[in-house]
Protein backbone atom coordinates (compact mmCIF):
# COMPACT_ATOMS: atom_id res chain seq x y z
CA UNK A 1 0.00 0.00 0.00
CA UNK A 2 2.83 2.33 0.90
CA UNK A 3 4.71 1.40 -2.27
CA UNK A 4 1.62 2.09 -4.35
CA UNK A 5 1.35 5.48 -2.68
CA UNK A 6 4.92 6.35 -3.59
CA UNK A 7 4.35 5.17 -7.14
CA UNK A 8 1.25 7.32 -7.50
CA UNK A 9 3.09 10.29 -6.08
CA UNK A 10 5.94 9.75 -8.51
CA UNK A 11 3.54 9.42 -11.42
CA UNK A 12 1.81 12.61 -10.35
CA UNK A 13 5.15 14.42 -10.40
CA UNK A 14 6.07 13.10 -13.81
CA UNK A 15 2.69 14.19 -15.20
CA UNK A 16 2.99 17.60 -13.57
CA UNK A 17 6.41 18.13 -15.11
CA UNK A 18 5.05 17.05 -18.49
CA UNK A 19 2.26 19.61 -18.29
CA UNK A 20 4.71 22.33 -17.29
CA UNK A 21 6.97 21.36 -20.21
CA UNK A 22 4.12 21.47 -22.71
CA UNK A 23 3.51 25.09 -21.83
CA UNK A 24 7.06 26.28 -21.18
CA UNK A 25 9.06 24.39 -23.78
CA UNK A 26 7.73 26.34 -26.79
CA UNK A 27 9.12 29.50 -25.17
CA UNK A 28 12.48 27.80 -24.68
CA UNK A 29 12.33 26.75 -28.33
CA UNK A 30 11.64 30.36 -29.31
CA UNK A 31 14.66 31.59 -27.34
CA UNK A 32 17.16 29.04 -28.65
CA UNK A 33 15.92 29.52 -32.21
CA UNK A 34 16.46 33.24 -31.84
CA UNK A 35 20.17 32.61 -31.19
CA UNK A 36 20.78 30.00 -33.88
CA UNK A 37 22.52 30.47 -37.17
CA UNK A 38 20.37 30.09 -40.28
CA UNK A 39 21.77 26.65 -41.09
CA UNK A 40 21.14 25.46 -37.53
CA UNK A 41 17.41 26.14 -37.98
CA UNK A 42 17.46 23.79 -40.97
CA UNK A 43 18.34 20.63 -39.12
CA UNK A 44 16.29 17.56 -38.44
CA UNK A 45 16.41 16.31 -35.74
CA UNK A 46 16.63 19.86 -34.39
CA UNK A 47 19.68 21.29 -32.69
CA UNK A 48 18.72 22.24 -29.15
CA UNK A 49 21.58 24.54 -28.19
CA UNK A 50 23.26 26.65 -30.86
CA UNK A 51 27.03 26.27 -31.27
CA UNK A 52 27.39 29.98 -30.98
CA UNK A 53 24.85 32.28 -29.38
CA UNK A 54 24.31 34.78 -32.16
CA UNK A 55 23.31 38.10 -30.63
CA UNK A 56 23.75 39.41 -34.14
CA UNK A 57 20.29 37.97 -34.96
CA UNK A 58 18.67 40.65 -32.83
CA UNK A 59 20.60 43.36 -34.63
CA UNK A 60 19.64 41.88 -38.00
CA UNK A 61 15.99 41.56 -37.02
CA UNK A 62 15.97 45.10 -35.65
CA UNK A 63 17.51 46.48 -38.83
CA UNK A 64 15.23 44.59 -41.20
CA UNK A 65 12.44 47.08 -40.56
CA UNK A 66 11.80 50.36 -38.75
CA UNK A 67 11.70 48.63 -35.38
CA UNK A 68 12.47 51.76 -33.43
CA UNK A 69 9.29 53.23 -34.93
CA UNK A 70 7.31 50.12 -34.08
CA UNK A 71 8.50 50.27 -30.48
CA UNK A 72 7.80 53.98 -30.11
CA UNK A 73 4.38 53.54 -31.73
CA UNK A 74 3.50 50.61 -29.47
CA UNK A 75 4.47 52.57 -26.37
CA UNK A 76 2.73 55.76 -27.54
CA UNK A 77 -0.48 53.89 -28.32
CA UNK A 78 -0.67 51.85 -25.12
CA UNK A 79 0.26 54.76 -22.86
CA UNK A 80 -2.16 57.17 -24.57
CA UNK A 81 -4.95 54.62 -24.28
CA UNK A 82 -4.21 54.16 -20.58
CA UNK A 83 -4.20 57.90 -19.87
CA UNK A 84 -7.39 58.55 -21.83
CA UNK A 85 -9.15 55.61 -20.23
CA UNK A 86 -8.13 56.88 -16.82
CA UNK A 87 -9.63 60.30 -17.62
CA UNK A 88 -12.91 59.01 -19.06
CA UNK A 89 -13.52 55.89 -16.98
CA UNK A 90 -13.06 57.37 -13.51
CA UNK A 91 -15.60 60.22 -13.75
CA UNK A 92 -18.11 57.93 -15.45
CA UNK A 93 -17.64 55.24 -12.79
CA UNK A 94 -18.05 57.86 -10.08
CA UNK A 95 -21.29 59.12 -11.61
CA UNK A 96 -22.73 55.62 -11.97
CA UNK A 97 -21.64 54.57 -8.50
CA UNK A 98 -22.68 57.63 -6.52
CA UNK A 99 -25.44 59.59 -8.27
CA UNK A 100 -29.02 58.77 -9.13
CA UNK A 101 -30.13 60.58 -12.26
CA UNK A 102 -32.70 60.28 -14.97
CA UNK A 103 -31.76 57.54 -17.42
CA UNK A 104 -28.86 56.23 -15.34
CA UNK A 105 -29.88 52.60 -15.74
CA UNK A 106 -30.45 52.95 -19.46
CA UNK A 107 -27.10 54.67 -20.00
CA UNK A 108 -25.29 52.05 -17.93
CA UNK A 109 -26.95 49.23 -19.87
CA UNK A 110 -26.06 50.94 -23.14
CA UNK A 111 -22.40 51.08 -22.12
CA UNK A 112 -22.40 47.47 -20.91
CA UNK A 113 -23.81 46.32 -24.26
CA UNK A 114 -20.65 47.56 -25.94
CA UNK A 115 -18.76 44.92 -23.92
CA UNK A 116 -20.38 42.44 -26.27
CA UNK A 117 -19.28 44.27 -29.44
CA UNK A 118 -15.78 43.09 -30.35
CA UNK A 119 -13.41 45.06 -32.58
CA UNK A 120 -13.50 42.11 -34.98
CA UNK A 121 -17.17 42.83 -35.69
CA UNK A 122 -17.10 46.56 -36.34
CA UNK A 123 -13.68 47.19 -37.88
CA UNK A 124 -15.03 47.72 -41.38
CA UNK A 125 -17.54 50.50 -40.56
CA UNK A 126 -15.05 52.09 -38.15
CA UNK A 127 -12.39 51.99 -40.87
CA UNK A 128 -14.75 53.75 -43.29
CA UNK A 129 -15.59 56.37 -40.64
CA UNK A 130 -11.91 56.93 -39.94
CA UNK A 131 -11.14 57.25 -43.63
CA UNK A 132 -13.85 59.88 -44.06
CA UNK A 133 -12.20 61.81 -41.23
CA UNK A 134 -8.80 61.37 -42.83
CA UNK A 135 -7.49 59.44 -39.84
CA UNK A 136 -6.51 56.20 -41.55
CA UNK A 137 -2.91 55.20 -41.04
CA UNK A 138 -2.52 57.50 -38.05
CA UNK A 139 -1.80 56.67 -34.43
CA UNK A 140 -5.05 58.45 -33.60
CA UNK A 141 -7.01 55.69 -35.33
CA UNK A 142 -5.34 53.21 -32.97
CA UNK A 143 -6.01 55.26 -29.85
CA UNK A 144 -9.38 57.07 -29.97
CA UNK A 145 -11.67 54.05 -30.37
CA UNK A 146 -10.24 52.75 -27.08
CA UNK A 147 -10.24 56.09 -25.25
CA UNK A 148 -12.78 54.62 -22.85
CA UNK A 149 -13.52 51.12 -21.60
CA UNK A 150 -16.83 49.56 -20.66
CA UNK A 151 -15.01 46.86 -18.75
CA UNK A 152 -13.16 49.54 -16.80
CA UNK A 153 -16.37 51.36 -15.94
CA UNK A 154 -17.89 48.08 -14.81
CA UNK A 155 -14.95 47.23 -12.54
CA UNK A 156 -14.23 50.65 -11.08
CA UNK A 157 -17.88 51.51 -10.48
CA UNK A 158 -18.02 48.32 -8.43
CA UNK A 159 -15.00 49.45 -6.40
CA UNK A 160 -16.38 53.00 -5.94
CA UNK A 161 -19.61 51.57 -4.56
CA UNK A 162 -17.63 50.00 -1.76
CA UNK A 163 -16.23 53.27 -0.45
CA UNK A 164 -17.89 53.82 2.98
CA UNK A 165 -20.50 56.57 2.95
CA UNK A 166 -19.11 58.12 6.14
CA UNK A 167 -15.86 58.88 4.37
CA UNK A 168 -17.66 60.89 1.71
CA UNK A 169 -20.05 62.58 4.15
CA UNK A 170 -17.12 63.68 6.28
CA UNK A 171 -15.37 65.13 3.24
CA UNK A 172 -18.54 66.96 2.20
CA UNK A 173 -18.82 68.44 5.71
CA UNK A 174 -15.29 69.72 5.21
CA UNK A 175 -16.57 71.50 2.10
CA UNK A 176 -14.53 69.32 -0.23
CA UNK A 177 -15.65 69.62 -3.83
CA UNK A 178 -16.98 66.57 -5.65
CA UNK A 179 -13.96 66.79 -7.92
CA UNK A 180 -11.66 66.60 -4.94
CA UNK A 181 -13.63 63.74 -3.39
CA UNK A 182 -13.31 61.79 -6.60
CA UNK A 183 -9.54 62.16 -6.96
CA UNK A 184 -8.47 62.34 -3.30
CA UNK A 185 -10.81 59.80 -1.68
CA UNK A 186 -12.37 57.51 -4.25
CA UNK A 187 -9.35 56.94 -6.48
CA UNK A 188 -6.92 56.08 -3.64
CA UNK A 189 -9.55 53.81 -2.11
CA UNK A 190 -10.05 51.94 -5.38
CA UNK A 191 -6.34 51.84 -6.19
CA UNK A 192 -5.99 48.01 -6.30
CA UNK A 193 -8.88 47.74 -8.76
CA UNK A 194 -7.50 50.58 -10.86
CA UNK A 195 -4.06 48.92 -11.03
CA UNK A 196 -5.68 45.63 -11.94
CA UNK A 197 -7.59 47.28 -14.73
CA UNK A 198 -4.52 49.19 -15.94
CA UNK A 199 -2.52 45.95 -16.21
CA UNK A 200 -5.35 44.31 -18.11
CA UNK A 201 -5.66 47.23 -20.49
CA UNK A 202 -1.92 47.61 -21.03
CA UNK A 203 -1.36 43.95 -21.86
CA UNK A 204 -4.41 43.77 -24.11
CA UNK A 205 -3.39 46.75 -26.23
CA UNK A 206 0.33 45.97 -26.26
CA UNK A 207 -0.51 42.52 -27.66
CA UNK A 208 -3.12 43.68 -30.13
CA UNK A 209 -2.42 42.59 -33.69
CA UNK A 210 -5.81 42.96 -35.29
CA UNK A 211 -6.64 46.64 -34.89
CA UNK A 212 -3.29 48.11 -36.01
CA UNK A 213 -3.22 45.64 -38.92
CA UNK A 214 -6.58 46.87 -40.13
CA UNK A 215 -6.15 50.60 -39.50
CA UNK A 216 -2.60 51.18 -40.71
CA UNK A 217 -0.95 50.61 -44.05
CA UNK A 218 2.44 52.26 -43.84
CA UNK A 219 5.51 51.27 -41.87
CA UNK A 220 5.59 54.48 -39.90
CA UNK A 221 2.30 53.98 -38.07
CA UNK A 222 2.51 50.23 -37.44
CA UNK A 223 2.97 48.78 -33.99
CA UNK A 224 5.24 46.00 -32.81
CA UNK A 225 2.96 42.95 -33.29
CA UNK A 226 2.24 43.88 -36.91
CA UNK A 227 5.87 44.72 -37.57
CA UNK A 228 7.06 41.40 -36.21
CA UNK A 229 4.54 39.37 -38.15
CA UNK A 230 5.90 41.07 -41.27
CA UNK A 231 9.41 39.73 -40.56
CA UNK A 232 8.15 36.44 -41.89
CA UNK A 233 6.88 37.97 -45.15
CA UNK A 234 10.06 39.91 -45.80
CA UNK A 235 12.20 36.85 -45.42
CA UNK A 236 9.70 34.65 -47.25
CA UNK A 237 9.29 32.33 -44.29
CA UNK A 238 12.79 30.97 -44.28
CA UNK A 239 14.77 32.81 -41.57
CA UNK A 240 13.12 31.47 -38.47
CA UNK A 241 16.02 32.59 -36.31
CA UNK A 242 15.33 36.23 -37.20
CA UNK A 243 11.56 35.87 -36.84
CA UNK A 244 12.01 34.40 -33.36
CA UNK A 245 14.52 37.11 -32.42
CA UNK A 246 11.94 39.71 -33.43
CA UNK A 247 9.29 37.76 -31.57
CA UNK A 248 11.32 38.00 -28.38
CA UNK A 249 11.30 41.80 -28.63
CA UNK A 250 7.52 41.63 -28.27
CA UNK A 251 7.24 38.82 -25.73
CA UNK A 252 10.02 39.62 -23.28
CA UNK A 253 8.53 42.88 -21.87
CA UNK A 254 5.25 41.09 -21.17
CA UNK A 255 6.98 38.08 -19.58
CA UNK A 256 9.01 40.42 -17.35
CA UNK A 257 5.85 42.20 -16.22
CA UNK A 258 4.20 38.82 -15.70
CA UNK A 259 6.97 37.62 -13.41
CA UNK A 260 7.02 40.88 -11.45
CA UNK A 261 3.28 41.17 -10.96
CA UNK A 262 2.08 37.62 -11.42
CA UNK A 263 -0.68 37.71 -8.84
CA UNK A 264 -2.02 41.05 -9.99
CA UNK A 265 -2.08 39.91 -13.59
CA UNK A 266 -3.79 36.61 -12.90
CA UNK A 267 -6.32 38.54 -10.86
CA UNK A 268 -6.74 41.07 -13.66
CA UNK A 269 -7.50 38.45 -16.28
CA UNK A 270 -9.19 35.70 -14.34
CA UNK A 271 -10.98 36.76 -11.20
CA UNK A 272 -12.31 40.06 -12.47
CA UNK A 273 -13.73 38.22 -15.43
CA UNK A 274 -15.67 35.86 -13.20
CA UNK A 275 -17.19 38.25 -10.71
CA UNK B 1 -25.50 77.24 -10.65
CA UNK B 2 -28.53 75.48 -9.20
CA UNK B 3 -28.90 73.19 -12.17
CA UNK B 4 -25.28 72.05 -11.95
CA UNK B 5 -25.92 69.07 -9.64
CA UNK B 6 -28.52 67.86 -12.15
CA UNK B 7 -26.26 68.18 -15.18
CA UNK B 8 -23.12 67.03 -13.39
CA UNK B 9 -23.52 63.24 -13.78
CA UNK B 10 -24.20 63.61 -17.49
CA UNK B 11 -21.10 65.73 -17.91
CA UNK B 12 -19.06 63.10 -16.10
CA UNK B 13 -20.35 60.32 -18.31
CA UNK B 14 -20.27 62.28 -21.56
CA UNK B 15 -16.63 61.67 -22.61
CA UNK B 16 -16.94 57.92 -22.18
CA UNK B 17 -20.38 57.84 -23.76
CA UNK B 18 -19.24 59.74 -26.85
CA UNK B 19 -16.50 57.16 -27.43
CA UNK B 20 -18.94 54.27 -27.15
CA UNK B 21 -21.55 55.89 -29.37
CA UNK B 22 -19.04 56.83 -32.07
CA UNK B 23 -16.98 53.65 -32.16
CA UNK B 24 -19.27 50.87 -30.99
CA UNK B 25 -22.97 51.74 -31.29
CA UNK B 26 -23.00 53.83 -34.47
CA UNK B 27 -20.78 51.38 -36.44
CA UNK B 28 -23.33 48.64 -35.81
CA UNK B 29 -26.03 50.78 -37.43
CA UNK B 30 -23.65 51.77 -40.24
CA UNK B 31 -22.74 48.13 -40.89
CA UNK B 32 -26.40 47.11 -41.23
CA UNK B 33 -26.92 50.11 -43.53
CA UNK B 34 -23.94 49.12 -45.70
CA UNK B 35 -25.11 45.51 -45.90
CA UNK B 36 -28.18 46.75 -47.79
CA UNK B 37 -26.07 48.67 -50.30
CA UNK B 38 -23.58 47.99 -53.01
CA UNK B 39 -20.35 49.96 -52.74
CA UNK B 40 -16.78 49.55 -53.92
CA UNK B 41 -15.27 52.09 -51.49
CA UNK B 42 -14.23 54.45 -54.31
CA UNK B 43 -17.42 55.35 -56.15
CA UNK B 44 -19.20 58.41 -54.71
CA UNK B 45 -22.60 56.73 -54.44
CA UNK B 46 -23.80 53.75 -52.49
CA UNK B 47 -26.60 51.99 -54.36
CA UNK B 48 -29.44 50.54 -52.34
CA UNK B 49 -29.79 46.87 -53.26
CA UNK B 50 -32.10 45.57 -50.56
CA UNK B 51 -31.28 42.07 -49.41
CA UNK B 52 -29.37 41.07 -52.51
CA UNK B 53 -26.05 40.92 -50.63
CA UNK B 54 -27.61 38.39 -48.30
CA UNK B 55 -29.07 36.48 -51.24
CA UNK B 56 -25.66 36.34 -52.85
CA UNK B 57 -24.12 35.21 -49.58
CA UNK B 58 -26.63 32.46 -48.93
CA UNK B 59 -26.15 31.11 -52.45
CA UNK B 60 -22.39 31.17 -52.22
CA UNK B 61 -20.55 27.93 -51.62
CA UNK B 62 -17.63 29.96 -50.26
CA UNK B 63 -19.82 31.42 -47.52
CA UNK B 64 -21.17 27.98 -46.63
CA UNK B 65 -17.56 26.83 -46.22
CA UNK B 66 -16.66 29.92 -44.18
CA UNK B 67 -19.60 29.45 -41.85
CA UNK B 68 -18.95 25.76 -41.40
CA UNK B 69 -15.23 26.40 -40.78
CA UNK B 70 -16.09 28.93 -38.09
CA UNK B 71 -18.58 26.60 -36.43
CA UNK B 72 -16.24 23.58 -36.56
CA UNK B 73 -13.38 25.68 -35.22
CA UNK B 74 -15.58 27.04 -32.43
CA UNK B 75 -16.97 23.66 -31.50
CA UNK B 76 -13.56 22.00 -31.53
CA UNK B 77 -11.83 24.74 -29.57
CA UNK B 78 -14.52 25.08 -26.93
CA UNK B 79 -15.03 21.36 -26.34
CA UNK B 80 -11.29 20.54 -26.19
CA UNK B 81 -10.33 23.57 -24.17
CA UNK B 82 -13.07 23.32 -21.57
CA UNK B 83 -12.86 19.57 -21.05
CA UNK B 84 -9.10 19.76 -20.69
CA UNK B 85 -9.38 22.76 -18.38
CA UNK B 86 -11.84 20.95 -16.11
CA UNK B 87 -9.44 18.02 -15.71
CA UNK B 88 -6.49 20.33 -15.14
CA UNK B 89 -8.42 22.36 -12.59
CA UNK B 90 -9.46 19.33 -10.55
CA UNK B 91 -5.89 18.09 -10.63
CA UNK B 92 -3.99 21.33 -10.08
CA UNK B 93 -6.27 22.80 -7.42
CA UNK B 94 -3.71 22.37 -4.63
CA UNK B 95 -1.47 24.90 -3.01
CA UNK B 96 1.84 23.03 -3.08
CA UNK B 97 4.64 24.73 -4.95
CA UNK B 98 4.71 22.45 -7.95
CA UNK B 99 0.95 22.66 -8.43
CA UNK B 100 1.13 26.44 -8.32
CA UNK B 101 4.01 26.42 -10.75
CA UNK B 102 1.96 24.25 -13.09
CA UNK B 103 -0.96 26.69 -12.79
CA UNK B 104 1.29 29.60 -13.74
CA UNK B 105 2.87 27.67 -16.62
CA UNK B 106 -0.48 26.66 -18.06
CA UNK B 107 -1.72 30.25 -17.83
CA UNK B 108 1.38 31.97 -19.26
CA UNK B 109 0.49 31.71 -23.00
CA UNK B 110 -2.74 33.56 -22.28
CA UNK B 111 -1.02 36.89 -21.70
CA UNK B 112 1.30 36.62 -24.72
CA UNK B 113 0.28 38.31 -27.95
CA UNK B 114 -1.60 35.94 -30.25
CA UNK B 115 0.61 37.27 -33.05
CA UNK B 116 3.70 35.95 -31.24
CA UNK B 117 2.07 32.64 -30.54
CA UNK B 118 0.94 32.28 -34.13
CA UNK B 119 4.53 32.87 -35.33
CA UNK B 120 5.94 30.49 -32.75
CA UNK B 121 3.52 27.70 -33.69
CA UNK B 122 3.97 28.36 -37.37
CA UNK B 123 7.62 27.53 -36.76
CA UNK B 124 6.86 24.54 -34.54
CA UNK B 125 4.48 23.21 -37.20
CA UNK B 126 7.04 23.60 -39.98
CA UNK B 127 6.65 20.36 -41.96
CA UNK B 128 10.40 19.90 -42.51
CA UNK B 129 12.21 21.24 -39.45
CA UNK B 130 9.45 21.83 -36.91
CA UNK B 131 9.42 20.72 -33.32
CA UNK B 132 6.08 18.91 -33.59
CA UNK B 133 7.18 16.62 -36.38
CA UNK B 134 10.32 15.83 -34.41
CA UNK B 135 8.16 14.84 -31.43
CA UNK B 136 6.04 12.65 -33.69
CA UNK B 137 9.17 11.05 -35.13
CA UNK B 138 10.16 9.99 -31.60
CA UNK B 139 7.12 7.75 -31.42
CA UNK B 140 7.46 6.63 -35.03
CA UNK B 141 4.69 8.73 -36.57
CA UNK B 142 5.57 10.10 -40.03
CA UNK B 143 5.85 13.86 -40.64
CA UNK B 144 2.53 15.65 -40.77
CA UNK B 145 1.72 18.58 -43.07
CA UNK B 146 -0.10 20.52 -40.28
CA UNK B 147 -1.08 23.88 -41.75
CA UNK B 148 -0.22 23.05 -45.33
CA UNK B 149 -2.89 20.43 -45.92
CA UNK B 150 -6.58 21.21 -46.11
CA UNK B 151 -7.47 18.19 -43.98
CA UNK B 152 -5.30 19.17 -41.02
CA UNK B 153 -5.07 22.98 -41.22
CA UNK B 154 -8.23 23.83 -39.28
CA UNK B 155 -7.38 21.24 -36.64
CA UNK B 156 -3.93 22.81 -36.30
CA UNK B 157 -5.51 26.21 -35.63
CA UNK B 158 -7.73 24.60 -32.98
CA UNK B 159 -4.64 23.14 -31.34
CA UNK B 160 -3.02 26.59 -31.10
CA UNK B 161 -6.19 28.13 -29.68
CA UNK B 162 -6.48 25.40 -27.05
CA UNK B 163 -2.84 25.80 -26.04
CA UNK B 164 -3.28 29.55 -25.64
CA UNK B 165 -6.66 29.54 -23.92
CA UNK B 166 -6.79 26.46 -21.72
CA UNK B 167 -4.90 28.15 -18.89
CA UNK B 168 -7.48 30.89 -18.54
CA UNK B 169 -10.28 28.34 -18.41
CA UNK B 170 -8.35 26.26 -15.88
CA UNK B 171 -7.84 29.18 -13.50
CA UNK B 172 -11.49 30.21 -13.80
CA UNK B 173 -12.51 26.63 -12.93
CA UNK B 174 -10.10 26.67 -9.99
CA UNK B 175 -11.67 29.91 -8.76
CA UNK B 176 -15.04 28.22 -9.12
CA UNK B 177 -13.86 25.14 -7.19
CA UNK B 178 -12.52 27.29 -4.38
CA UNK B 179 -15.83 29.09 -3.99
CA UNK B 180 -17.68 25.83 -3.23
CA UNK B 181 -18.43 25.84 0.51
CA UNK B 182 -16.14 23.42 2.36
CA UNK B 183 -18.91 22.12 4.63
CA UNK B 184 -20.59 20.46 1.63
CA UNK B 185 -17.52 18.25 1.26
CA UNK B 186 -17.33 17.62 4.99
CA UNK B 187 -20.93 16.45 4.94
CA UNK B 188 -20.17 14.15 2.03
CA UNK B 189 -17.18 12.77 3.92
CA UNK B 190 -19.34 12.08 6.95
CA UNK B 191 -21.74 10.16 4.74
CA UNK B 192 -18.73 8.24 3.39
CA UNK B 193 -19.79 9.18 -0.10
CA UNK B 194 -17.38 7.75 -2.70
CA UNK B 195 -15.24 10.27 -4.57
CA UNK B 196 -16.94 9.98 -7.95
CA UNK B 197 -20.30 10.45 -6.26
CA UNK B 198 -19.15 13.58 -4.47
CA UNK B 199 -17.96 14.85 -7.84
CA UNK B 200 -21.29 14.20 -9.57
CA UNK B 201 -23.50 15.31 -6.71
CA UNK B 202 -21.58 18.31 -5.38
CA UNK B 203 -18.66 19.50 -7.49
CA UNK B 204 -20.27 19.36 -10.92
CA UNK B 205 -23.61 20.99 -10.01
CA UNK B 206 -21.82 23.73 -8.05
CA UNK B 207 -19.53 24.29 -11.00
CA UNK B 208 -22.35 24.56 -13.56
CA UNK B 209 -22.58 28.38 -13.51
CA UNK B 210 -18.80 28.61 -14.10
CA UNK B 211 -19.08 26.05 -16.88
CA UNK B 212 -21.85 28.01 -18.64
CA UNK B 213 -19.93 31.24 -18.24
CA UNK B 214 -16.87 29.66 -19.84
CA UNK B 215 -18.78 28.01 -22.68
CA UNK B 216 -20.44 31.29 -23.66
CA UNK B 217 -17.32 33.45 -23.43
CA UNK B 218 -15.20 30.85 -25.24
CA UNK B 219 -17.75 30.55 -28.04
CA UNK B 220 -17.86 34.34 -28.44
CA UNK B 221 -14.06 34.57 -28.63
CA UNK B 222 -13.81 31.65 -31.06
CA UNK B 223 -16.36 33.20 -33.43
CA UNK B 224 -13.93 36.11 -33.84
CA UNK B 225 -10.84 34.08 -34.74
CA UNK B 226 -8.62 36.09 -37.07
CA UNK B 227 -5.00 36.58 -35.96
CA UNK B 228 -3.93 32.95 -36.30
CA UNK B 229 -5.70 32.65 -39.65
CA UNK B 230 -4.05 35.79 -40.99
CA UNK B 231 -0.56 34.88 -39.83
CA UNK B 232 -0.56 31.10 -40.23
CA UNK B 233 -2.75 30.17 -43.19
CA UNK B 234 -4.32 33.21 -44.91
CA UNK B 235 -7.52 31.17 -45.04
CA UNK B 236 -5.97 28.36 -47.03
CA UNK B 237 -5.24 25.82 -48.24
CA UNK B 238 -8.27 26.04 -50.54
CA UNK B 239 -10.42 27.99 -48.08
CA UNK B 240 -10.10 25.26 -45.46
CA UNK B 241 -9.38 27.83 -42.72
CA UNK B 242 -11.33 30.78 -44.09
CA UNK B 243 -13.44 32.06 -41.19
CA UNK B 244 -16.08 34.77 -40.76
CA UNK B 245 -13.85 37.65 -39.65
CA UNK B 246 -11.15 36.74 -42.15
CA UNK B 247 -13.82 36.64 -44.84
CA UNK B 248 -15.07 40.12 -43.89
CA UNK B 249 -11.48 41.34 -44.02
CA UNK B 250 -10.83 39.87 -47.47
CA UNK B 251 -14.06 41.11 -49.04
CA UNK B 252 -13.71 44.53 -47.43
CA UNK B 253 -10.01 45.24 -47.83
CA UNK B 254 -8.94 43.06 -50.74
CA UNK B 255 -11.96 42.87 -53.03
CA UNK B 256 -13.54 46.21 -51.96
CA UNK B 257 -16.92 44.57 -51.84
CA UNK B 258 -18.11 46.61 -48.86
CA UNK B 259 -21.78 45.63 -49.07
CA UNK B 260 -21.08 41.92 -49.16
CA UNK B 261 -18.47 42.16 -46.37
CA UNK B 262 -20.98 44.04 -44.23
CA UNK B 263 -23.59 41.36 -44.88
CA UNK B 264 -21.15 38.74 -43.53
CA UNK B 265 -20.66 41.11 -40.58
CA UNK B 266 -24.40 41.15 -39.95
CA UNK B 267 -24.41 37.34 -39.84
CA UNK B 268 -21.61 37.45 -37.26
CA UNK B 269 -23.59 40.08 -35.35
CA UNK B 270 -26.59 37.76 -35.23
CA UNK B 271 -24.46 34.85 -33.98
CA UNK B 272 -22.92 37.05 -31.28
CA UNK B 273 -26.33 38.44 -30.31
CA UNK B 274 -27.69 34.92 -29.81
CA UNK B 275 -24.74 34.06 -27.55
CA UNK B 276 -25.12 37.32 -25.61
CA UNK B 277 -28.82 36.71 -25.13
CA UNK B 278 -28.04 33.18 -23.88
CA UNK B 279 -25.43 34.62 -21.56
CA UNK B 280 -27.83 37.07 -19.95
CA UNK B 281 -30.50 34.41 -19.58
CA UNK B 282 -28.01 32.17 -17.81
CA UNK B 283 -26.82 35.09 -15.72
CA UNK B 284 -30.34 35.72 -14.45
CA UNK B 285 -30.72 32.00 -13.72
CA UNK B 286 -27.45 32.05 -11.85
CA UNK B 287 -28.95 34.58 -9.45
CA UNK B 288 -31.83 32.19 -8.82
CA UNK B 289 -29.45 29.43 -7.78
CA UNK B 290 -28.04 31.47 -4.94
Amino acid sequence: MKLLNYLLKGLNWVLLLTVILIFIFPFFWMITTAFKSFSETMMFPPKWIPDQWLWQNFVDAWQSGPFLHYYINSITVTVSILVLQFLTVIPASYAFARYRFKGDRFLFALIMITLMIPAQLIFLPVYLQMSSWGLIDSLASLIIPFASSAFGIFLIRQAFKQVPNELIEAARLDQASEWKIMWKIMVPYAKPTIITFALFSFITHWNDYFWPLVMTNSELSRTLPVGIARLRDIDSGASWNLVMAGNMLLVVPILVIFFLAQRHIIKAFVYTGVK
Amino acid sequence: MKSWPIIRPYVMIAPALIVFLLFFIYPIYYMVYLSLHSWDFISPTKDFVGLSNFQQLLNSSEFAKVLSNTLVYTFGTVVFSITLALFLALWLNRSTRIHRLAQTAVFSPYIISLASIALLWLWMMDPDFGLLNWLLSLVGIPKQPWLTDQNTALFSLILVAVWKGVGFNTLVFIAGLQSIPKDLYEAADLDQSPKWRTFYKITLPMLTPTLFFLVVTNVIVSFQVFDTVHIMTLGGPVNSTNTLVFNIYMHGFRFFNIGYASAVGVILLILLAIMTWLYFRLLSKRVHYQ
